[in-house]
């Protein structure tokens, strides 16, 4: 593997930034990394591409599951640790549906997985993927077509009967389903299927280094979307085996491991099969797919995952407007506070705490605290109050009445006289919401 | 191509802490706890030792208001006795450690005098055997003025006292020396804070085996992935060789996580988030084992379920299968 200077004196060294990097040094140490792809860099000669081919490669593969818009990609991780730079592809969750199941129920449930979605700040999350399981009785290709058809969302299908794989593909093949999986029996026939239709494929074996070989043979026979599982059989196996693929991928640069993972959950209980889908998405899987009855658990899962693979390097945001807690009236007070996420978590859940239906407007600060974006000049009183005009808060109140962070009291002269609207100074910690609300008489 | 196991060297392993002190060693717990040792990232024991998490389970010095039902129904017959509140976790619940909040310290609020809260304390160590965490209630002028009334009365006993700040750290410190227990270093999610205040602990004289870490944290959905960062961060300067970084971990999980909506709210406020039970207990539960696979070493939770589902969890997380 080249070193950052042996890349850079294949490159252009014109440092004109076209590749989202500011110099061609800069690029080459990401390349190095592994952190960019040569194929960022448009003005790269055919003969550095050749040279650098290896470099560029990803650590990891990249698995494109489904087609269309909600066509799920898992995998391209290219660190250990999500603040030495982030992790790409949030884990597919996927909820497991088995193929016995009358038609009609099925149906509806696939319908319902399909839709399934929780809000969050603004955005709507939910299950990626839905896997049909094979009961071996022959129902498994028409039940892989009804859940498509229902859900709506990509397929992994789960059988090791290549028949049965063979006959559901013939339905829903199109669609690019996860085939799980091939096993060191049908891997020659599993692998097949998978070219036949374009399909990744998902091997698994009973432990790594039967998982590598297994790997190994599905790479040989041309395939280069895989996905691995090894097999835990405790919640210790799995963090141990997701750990050393990811390192053997990103340190090691071990082919036969570089693909991401799917897990299950098998405890006894929902709660647990909820903690070890919990310890999946903490620890690296690229896809966990889970088989509890009740779907609203799906919400701890999608959370945490929105979490673990927010990018470190951007703070988390909301957009800017007016934000509802509880069911406030026209009379409810209203509150001004920054997007940075965390400052808004705080603020609403002082405000929740009060019981005292409130409206709070948010400003956009690009994600900066109160104090962040006053000093930078993104919080001031004349920014505060075009907000306020504009937001659409003055149809929802009959008062004029604003409360302001504490920490800039210093902007109240300036937002009354540019907004018109009368500033009361609130607390300097959002934790003083609750004393503050009643020192007012908010209620 | 042939696999070859992707080992790490690390430089070094946690610091052991040891919490409570049995008559033997100067005090009346009926054992000590030993934490810390990490020689590797958790759960990896293909690697290097990796000790157990322990659990504390919380106790306020006073009724809580606003509590949401299940935590209710869970502690409301011990309400306003913390001894027989820290009786019930032990006993019944088989908590590890407690952890006691000195929550009517609050001149705000109750404004319980320093000889109540030592009574309090007393109170509790009396009615249990396992070694205990104090909390102060965070007014820095309170709390300044209670501790060395508090200390002396668990004098011996090696309970970590919570938690000394980059800007209020020194009477705690001179406390902990005194009475011979051990120091919570917090910061406000920012290693670098973290940093500064084992450095002024080391200053005044506390040795890094009587400091435990902590940053302050954030429930499931949260803010908790800055936390879960600031934590490897941590643990891996401290594998590093990072002596002021290399002391065990707590997190602070049942507060946090039963202070936000998805655990707080009643199924009938929020029908699209299904029965209150499991999901808030499942809340609480997801927050430790988040904070677990970022090398937390002391959990302090609240709720009975709770504990018993991440027992369960560290048990299979300890437990090898078909390995690797």
């Amino acid at each position: 593997m080249p070193t950052a200077i042996e890349i850079y004196q294949l490159l252009p060294k014109t440092n004109c930034g076209d590749c989202g990097v500011p110099t061609c040094l800069a690029f080459a140490m990401k390349l190095a990394q592994g952190q960019a792809s040569l194929e960022d860099c448009p003005h790269v000669t055919e003969e550095a591409a050749a040279a650098l081919s290896d470099a560029s490669a990803p650590p990891m593969a990249t698995v494109t599951i489904g087609t269309g818009d909600k066509a799920v990609e898992v995998g391209g991780e290219t660190v250990l640790f999500r603040h030495d730079e982030k992790f790409h592809h949030p884990c597919g969750l996927a909820m497991t549906l088995d193929s016995d199941l009358p038609t009609e129920e099925l149906a509806e449930k696939a319908k319902q997985l399909g839709e399934l979605e929780f809000e969050r700040v603004g955005n709507m999350i939910g299950l990626d993927l839905l896997a049909v399981r094979d009961a071996g009785d022959g129902s498994f290709a028409e039940a892989a077509k009804t859940v498509a058809e229902a859900g709506g969302l990509p397929l992994a299908l789960l059988s090791e009967d290549t028949e049965a794989m063979k006959a559901a593909l013939e339905h829903v093949g199109d669609g690019k389903p996860l085939i799980y999986a091939a096993t060191a029996d049908n891997l020659d026939d599993m692998a097949h299927l998978a070219k036949q239709h374009s399909c990744p494929l998902a091997v698994k074996a009973d432990g790594l280094e039967a998982l590598a070989e297994l790997s190994e043979r599905a790479m040989d026979a041309g395939l280069e979307d895989i996905v691995l599982d090894g097999q835990p059989k405790t919640m210790g196996d799995t963090v141990q085996q997701q750990t050393i693929i990811r390192r053997a991928a990103l340190n090691q640069k071990f082919k036969p491991l570089s693909f991401p993972t799917i897990c299950f959950t098998d405890a006894e209980t929902t709660e647990m099969k909820v903690l070890q889908a919990i310890n999946c998405i903490a620890k690296y899987a690229g896809i966990v797919a889970v088989d509890f009855e009740d779907p609203t658990l799906v919400l701890p899962l999608v959370t945490e995952r929105l979490n673990i693979y927010t990018d470190p390097q951007k703070p988390p945001q909301i957009d800017q407007g007016v934000y509802e807690v509880g069911e406030p009236t026209e009379e409810s007070p209203v509150l001004v506070t920054t997007n940075f996420s965390l400052t808004y978590f705080l603020v609403e859940g002082d405000v929740s705490a009060t019981k005292v239906p409130t409206w709070i407007v948010v400003v956009d600060t690009e994600g900066t605290s109160v104090l962040t974006a006053w000093a930078n000049e993104a919080f001031t009183g004349e920014i505060i109050a075009k907000v306020v005009n504009e937001c659409g808060i003055e149809d929802k109140v009959s008062h004029r009445n604003l409360v302001l962070p504490g920490g800039v009291a210093v902007l109240s002269g300036k937002l009354e006289e540019e907004s018109g609207w009368k500033v009361t100074v609130g607390p300097e910690e959002s934790s003083g919401i609750p004393s503050f609300y009643n020192e007012q008489g908010f209620k | 191509m042939s696999f070859e196991m992707p080992v790490e060297n690390w430089r070094a392993s946690i610091t052991q802490v040891t919490i409570g002190a049995t008559e033997q060693d100067g005090g009346t717990r009926e054992r000590a706890i030993t934490i810390g040792g990490a020689a590797t990232l958790p759960f990896l024991a293909f690697e290097g030792e990796t000790p157990r998490p322990i659990i504390a389970m919380e106790v306020l010095d006073e009724q809580p208001e606003g509590w949401p039902e299940p935590l209710v129904e869970a502690f409301s017959d011990v309400y306003g006795d913390p001894a027989a509140w820290a009786q019930k976790c032990v006993e019944e619940y088989g908590a590890d450690m407690i952890c006691l909040r000195l929550v009517s310290a609050d001149p705000d609020e109750t404004n319980a005098s320093p000889d109540e809260l030592a009574e309090h304390v007393k109170a509790v160590l009396e009615a249990v055997g396992v070694p205990l965490i104090i909390w102060g209630c965070g007014n820095y002028d309170k709390d300044n003025e209670m501790w060395p009334i508090v200390s002396q009365a668990a004098a011996g006993e090696r309970v970590i006292l919570a938690s000394a700040e980059e800007d209020n750290y020194k009477t705690i410190a001179a406390c902990a020396l005194a009475d011979k227990h051990v120091v919570l270093n917090e910061s406000p999610l920012d290693i670098n804070i973290q940093k500064q205040v084992s450095i002024l602990l080391s200053d005044v004289g506390v040795k890094p085996e009587n400091i435990v870490l902590y940053e302050v944290t954030g429930g499931l959905g949260y803010g908790i992935e800055y936390a879960f960062s600031i934590l490897e961060r941590t643990r891996l300067a401290g594998l590093g060789g990072d002596k002021m970084l290399s002391a065990p971990m707590l997190s602070v999980v049942g507060s946090e996580a039963w202070k936000v909506k998805e655990a707080r709210l009643p199924e009938e406020e929020a029908p699209e988030w299904g029965p209150q039970v499991p999901r808030s207990i499942l809340w609480e539960a997801a927050t430790a084992l988040t904070f677990l696979n970022a090398g937390t070493d002391i959990l302090v939770m609240w709720h009975p379920e709770a504990v018993k589902l991440v027992r369960q969890a560290t048990e299979d997380l300890f437990t090898s299968g078909n390995g690797f």
